[in-house]
């Protein structure tokens, strides 16, 4: 018997399990070639490269005004420039951070102390002030601007970074997500329970640990607390599964209703700011110039890709979503193993909750709505199957990025927002569409 | 018999040199076909064979890599079902195409009512009955289909393609869930359509049945031919030989061994209406028969033992040691395997791997703190395929593309490993052909010889007293009789306790 008679090459196994990963890098080459641009550089290295073409100019004498916008990168950029050509004994006459008006009378000020300008350092928004142009001695020549680059916008670090940032808590629910649907099941709950271990989390800390004085061991407590509420919610949602035979599309949808009401009932319909800074390490501290958000989802991946490839848990995770009845009669505790997943769900919303609690530095029952529908279809379009039993989690992990890729290139090629909703849903459906492809053409 | 010489006229149908592949598998290699009208051609061969692949060839719902098919010389194209309605074959599945919720006339005419967007009631209705007395039967058109017997159900499907005209009816197994007189009142359904020149093609793994209806016989071996003949040339045994390839001493190898002490004690098991105050005991290198007409509970006392059900009342002895169970699991751990009657939905995952299916009971051995060991399980899986003569091309072989046998196969490596001390096979050789028949019973032999402990159970009753050492027959939920001395015991004998006739 020889294989591969026929079927086509989506029955090939590394494009069935891995195409999607070519999906992505396709993906990033179209945007980075539609957001070709040139760029500026902006912040502490764009400041010294000024300094030093001054220096280059001008000589260590130069007197020199620093023209920035009040903001903390354009802050970044004057205090750069300020230090370099004052370690090489150059004469900063004035430092703006400001408006052009400002601009005018620092300049102002220093004609009237008699003293001449050699150069202006500023950046490429400041450079095309036109204030410049009103004093002759000045003049636009002696302006000194960091020099562009040509590069994507999409592939700027910062861009990249951003969009790991804002999908790592889509990606980590849908960890949970996937081992749900994989055994043939589905949670609607995740979005309601962000909201709920979000309001959990802040209402403790406020209530219990004095809001924004609290300390770090209330921090650690509010934030389980919130992950502990949302585990019992999927305990709740497991229980009736497999306790009750009831369909997990209606329990989910009950506890989804269910969580949401609470969590707008805990929190009066309000948002909680009342948090501590160590509250914020998680959603906005960087590690090794890593977000923490996508470190922390780097590292659930890793730890479920393994459970779900190599251990007993996995295994049976996937015979109970091929075929319940037969994994029953093989010896499979299928009950406790559905309670498990749920239960994981569940968890995983809540750490989801307590992410972005943290990334907006708030508690708001208002957080996580609709993300159930965006966690699903991170999930089908990362190819795991509605019918179970068959998927990959780090298809998923591939799936999350591959929408959110499609909304920040959409959104940095200006795509009307309703356009994008559009362009979204056709992407899901096309990640069906080749999911029953797939499978029509493995089977006979 | 055909009486118009073949020179005359072209056959109805001809198939020639169909060929078909499927991802890892050649499931047809040049199969020629012929049918003439008022014939009936049976086809037979092992499962995996390429009957049923031919079958949906002819019905449109598999398209032939290569080869021609002929209608009265007209070459045609099927590249739908409806196309192969509308060229007049009708075919009969062994899962029916019936709604269940829709009455029999509503089901005879679904997706062909007469009218545009209005159902003709009344005239459906009176096709309906018209087609049922033609065959002869009586079937009540306003039921739903649910409600009927698999017998009727079919009767139904075959009155569907009727009345659509056909010139010729496939019926794949159609014998398979049919009591004896079910049977009989089908043959003679079918003897009526070949009076009406209706060709019939006739797939069945029992060759009393071909001896009794056929008039030619056509073997697959491999998807490619392996002979022909008309059935007065054939005798049984030849038949076999030429379906499995090499020559078969016997069909039931059985084994006798010395029995010994008692293993599995149930004592007045019971659960509702289905199995009332069941009690026996297997011996161990016993292989206890069980039968029954279909629904007698046989199947539903399996499942008790294993755990599958939960019993309302009796004990479960193994060993001496009294059992609790309450679940598949606490069976498994106890020593029990059960081999279901249904491999498919209760077997095995069917879009799993082969490997995965074998590791699924077994999980235990091949793990240390829940991390699977992939080497073992492999090493382990290989020995049985070795030793099994499972089929396929690799480890990672989808389930569901494997043919009957070595379905059964892989499910009988995963409770070897488990290394049982009770296994019960129900149906063990329903579906299964000669060959992987034959091995499945040598195996049997071989536990039995290990000193375990077989309950089987099957409706074969060849089958049950060619392999049984002692037979229980049940009737509605209750034993009925048992036969200690199987030698000679009889066919009727059996069945006298199956009807459980009151005397």
């Amino acid at each position: 018997m020889s294989e591969q008679q026929s079927g086509g090459w989506l029955a090939n196994p590394f494009i069935r399990d891995y195409g999607m990963v070519f999906v992505l890098l396709l993906l990033g080459l179209l945007f980075s070639a539609l957001t070709v641009r040139q760029q500026h550089p902006t912040g502490a290295d764009a400041g010294r490269q000024v300094a030093d073409f001054i220096l280059d100019e001008h000589g260590d004498a130069a007197g020199v005004l620093i023209v920035g916008r009040p903001t903390a990168e354009d802050e970044e950029f004057t205090t750069a420039v300020a230090e370099r050509l004052q370690a090489r004994g150059a004469t900063v006459l004035d430092t703006v951070n400001g408006s052009a008006v400002d601009a005018r009378k620092a300049i102002e000020g220093i004609l009237a102390d008699g003293k001449t300008i050699d150069a202006i350092a500023a950046n490429d928004v400041t450079a095309k002030w036109t204030v410049y142009d009103r004093f002759d001695a000045v003049g636009s020549d002696s302006i000194v601007t960091p020099s562009p680059y040509t590069w994507p916008d999409f592939l700027k670090v910062s861009n990249l970074l951003g969009v790991a940032n804002q999908t790592a808590i889509y990606a980590i629910i849908a960890i949970g997500m996937t081992m749900v649907i994989i055994t043939a099941g589905i949670d609607l709950s995740v979005g309601s329970l962000v909201a709920l271990a979000s309001v959990t989390s802040a209402i403790l800390i406020r209530d219990l640990g004095g809001g924004s004085n609290a300390g770090i061991g209330m921090v650690i407590v509010g934030m389980l607390a919130g992950i502990t509420v949302c585990a019992l919610a999927g305990v709740f949602n497991g229980v009736m599964v497999t306790a009750f035979g009831i369909p997990p599309f209606i329990v989910t949808l009950g506890m989804m209703m269910m969580a949401s009401g609470l969590s707008f009932r805990l929190a009066e319909g309000r948002s909680i700011p009342e948090l501590p800074e160590a509250f914020f390490w998680l959603g906005r501290g960087q590690t090794m110039g890593v977000p923490n958000p996508v470190l922390l989802m780097i590292v659930l991946y890793i730890i479920a890709h393994v459970v779900m490839s190599q251990m007993v848990f996995g295994r049976y995770v996937y015979a109970i979503g091929g075929n319940e009845e037969a994994a029953r009669l093989s010896g499979v505790p299928v009950k406790r193993v559905l309670l498990a997943v749920y239960t994981i769900c569940g968890a995983l919303a809540g750490l989801g909750g307590i992410v972005l609690t943290s990334q907006l530095s708030a508690g708001d029952p208002k957080f996580g709505q609709m993300y159930e529908l965006e966690v699903i279809a991170a999930v089908v379009v990362g190819g795991t199957s509605l019918m179970g039993g068959q998927g990959k989690i780090l298809g998923t992990l591939i799936g999350a990025f591959i929408i959110a890729v499609i909304k920040n290139g959409m959104n940095l090629t200006d795509v009307d927002p309703f356009n994008q909703k559009i362009v979204l849903g056709a992407v899901l459906t096309g990640a069906v569409l080749l999911d029953t492809l797939k499978r029509r053409g493995g089977r006979s | 018999m055909p009486v118009v010489s073949e020179q005359a006229a072209p056959p109805l149908l001809e198939m020639r040199g169909i060929e078909k592949s499927f991802p890892g598998v050649r499931a047809l290699r040049g199969v020629d076909l012929t049918l003439h009208g008022g014939e009936v051609l049976a086809l037979l061969g092992e499962n995996g064979a390429g009957k049923s692949t031919l079958i949906k060839t002819l019905g449109g719902a598999h398209q032939p890599d290569a080869g021609t098919i002929r209608i009265d010389g007209q070459q045609v194209a099927l590249p739908s079902p409806s196309a192969s309605m509308a060229a007049g074959i009708g075919i009969i599945y062994q899962e029916f195409n019936l709604v269940p919720a829709l009455a029999v006339w509503e089901n005879i005419f679904l997706g062909r009512e007469s009218t545009r967007g209005f159902v003709h009631r009344s005239a459906e209705r009176r096709k309906a009955r018209e087609l049922f007395d033609q065959i002869g039967v009586n079937i009540p058109v306003d039921a739903p289909c649910g409600t009927l017997s698999v017998a009727q159900q079919q009767i139904v499907e075959i009155a569907k393609a009727l009345s659509q005209n056909v010139r010729m009816i496939v019926m794949d197994e159609p014998s398979a869930a049919l009591t004896p007189q079910e049977v009989s009142r089908l043959f003679t359904i079918i003897r009526d359509l070949k009076q009406r020149g209706i060709g019939v093609i006739y797939i069945s793994h029992r060759l009393d049945e071909i001896f009794e209806i056929a008039d030619r016989v056509v073997v697959l071996r491999d998807g490619g031919p392996a002979g022909e003949a008309s059935i007065e040339e054939l005798t049984r045994q030849r038949m076999i030989e030429m379906m499995v390839g090499r020559e078969i001493e016997e069909e039931f190898p059985k084994h006798h061994h010395p029995v010994g002490q008692s293993r599995l004690s149930v004592r007045g098991l019971s659960r509702s209406d289905a199995v009332r105050d069941v009690s026996f005991d297997i011996r161990s290198g016993e292989v206890l028969g069980l039968t029954g007409l279909m629904g007698a509970g046989r199947t539903e006392v399996a499942r008790l033992i294993f755990g599958a059900d939960c019993a309302e009342a009796g004990t479960i002895t193994l060993d001496g040691r009294p059992l609790e169970i309450r679940s598949p699991r606490d069976a498994i751990r106890a020593g029990i395997c059960l081999l279901t009657e249904d491999r498919k939905s209760q077997g095995l995952i069917l879009d799993a791997s082969v490997l995965e299916n074998f590791g699924l009971p077994n999980l235990r051995e091949f793990s240390t703190l829940g991390f699977v060991k992939q080497k073992p399980e492999r090493e382990a899986f290989q020995q049985y395929v070795e030793r099994l003569r499972i089929r396929i091309p690799s480890h990672r072989q989808r389930a569901g593309n494997l043919s009957g046998g070595n379905q059964q196969k892989v499910v009988l490596a995963k409770w070897l490993e488990r290394n049982a001390e009770i296994v019960i096979f129900d149906e063990p050789t329903r579906g299964i052909d000669v060959g992987a028949k034959y091995e499945i019973y040598m195996l049997m032999n071989d536990l039995a010889r290990q000193g375990k402990a077989i309950l089987m159970i099957s409706s074969e009753l060849p089958e049950v007293l060619g392999m049984s050492d002692r037979i229980l027959v049940m009737h509605e939920g209750r034993v009925t009789g048992e036969i200690a001395d199987v030698t000679s015991a009889t066919q009727e004998q059996i069945m006298e306790l199956a009807v459980a006739l009151d005397p």
